[in-house]
């Protein structure tokens, strides 16, 4: 039976129905799950966040043709389990922003832009996405950032330097900014 | 708008049915290209779909009409029958017990066995999907019951 499934999400590929492949990954922090499009990384699931329910939203929100499938993200997970291993400081991903609009991808686009081992504070991204005075909104973009780690909103601290949120619990937050050499500068 | 799951869920739930069911229908050696072909037009299909209330019986019935099709397609070309002992020794999955001893019928009889009793058809479409006379179609089926409870007995 194995062997006739795969053979279907590569026939799917093939005839371009595979709308949202997905996979899931081993990180020091726990599991991952890796969804993309053809046209590119679209959602990363963090360890505490429920499967099943991230699916479900992906196939609201993107298309219902869901579909699990290792190959299209063997990018992907190569990259993050070299990131992990501290080899590589910048993703070279394709991404696909779909699943954040506006004010809110526009600070997505400024986080995906801070150099890797570095911080920011959430008002120096409102100014980078262009209203200095939407603080709580370049808050609330890091919260909702769909594709956590590429887009690496834990680089993203409250002024003064506490550590502010993290969607995947704090203490993954502070492991990352540890693993980049960020902390204790 | 009805809600949709994410097509896996569909996979995951009913791909073994829709496997045995097939392999019923057609036999082992075809199942493979039906099976391929019934979730390739369902994944087609899928965005628009109204009702997502029996999504296994929406399966079930794309996967009866591959197997029609596949008959058709075959028409009254002899099928050789090398497959019985395949079927009988090889079968880990559960629940498929029945469907196995269907597969090993001789073509025409296990045809009219699974589109009888699996889709529910009436002996006209049975007729229609075999290429023959619906007398025919009784015939096949009549002879498959009979060998199966021999065998199941």
């Amino acid at each position: 039976m194995k062997d006739s499934l795969d053979r279907l999400t590569e026939r799917a590929a093939e005839e371009g129905l595979l709308d949202v492949a997905y996979t899931t990954t081993d990180s020091p922090f726990g599991t991952l799950l890796l969804a993309t499009t053809p046209r590119g990384l679209v959602r990363v699931g963090l360890p505490n966040q429920d499967r099943d329910e991230l699916l479900v939203d992906l196939a609201k929100r993107v298309s219902p043709r869901v579909l699990e499938a290792q190959a299209p993200l063997e990018e992907a997970r190569r990259e993050l389990d070299l990131y992990f291993e501290g080899k590589l400081t910048n993703f070279d991903l394709p991404l696909d922003w779909r699943l954040s609009k506006d004010f809110r991808r526009r600070v997505l686009r400024a986080i995906a832009r801070i150099p890797y081992g570095q911080t920011r504070n959430y008002t120096q991204m409102a100014v980078s996405a262009g209203n200095e005075r939407a603080v709580r909104a370049a808050g609330t973009a890091c919260g909702t950032n769909p594709i956590p780690l590429v887009v690496p909103c834990h680089r993203v601290l409250r002024s003064g330097g506490a550590l502010g949120g993290y969607g995947g619990g704090l203490p993954m937050k502070e492991g990352l900014l540890e693993l980049e050499g960020a902390l204790g500068g | 708008m009805t809600e949709l799951p994410p097509f896996q869920t569909l996979i995951d739930e009913h791909a073994g049915d829709v496997m045995a069911v097939l392999r019923g229908a057609v036999g082992r050696g075809d199942a493979e290209d039906c099976f391929q072909e019934t979730f390739l037009a369902a994944l087609r299909a899928y965005p628009k779909l109204k009702d997502a209330s029996n999504l296994r019986g929406w399966l079930i019935t794309i996967a009866h009409r591959k197997a029609i099709d596949h008959h058709r397609a075959n028409g009254r070309r002899a099928i050789p029958v090398a497959e019985v002992a395949e079927v009988a020794v090889t079968d880990p999955q559960p629940g498929e017990g029945i469907w196995a001893v269907v597969g090993a019928l001789p073509p025409k009889q296990r045809a009219a066995v699974t589109l009888r009793y699996a889709s529910d058809l009436p002996h006209a479409e049975i007729a229609a999907a075999l290429g023959c006379s619906p007398e025919a179609a009784r015939r096949s089926l009549h002879e498959g019951i009979k060998r199966l409870r021999k065998e199941l007995a």
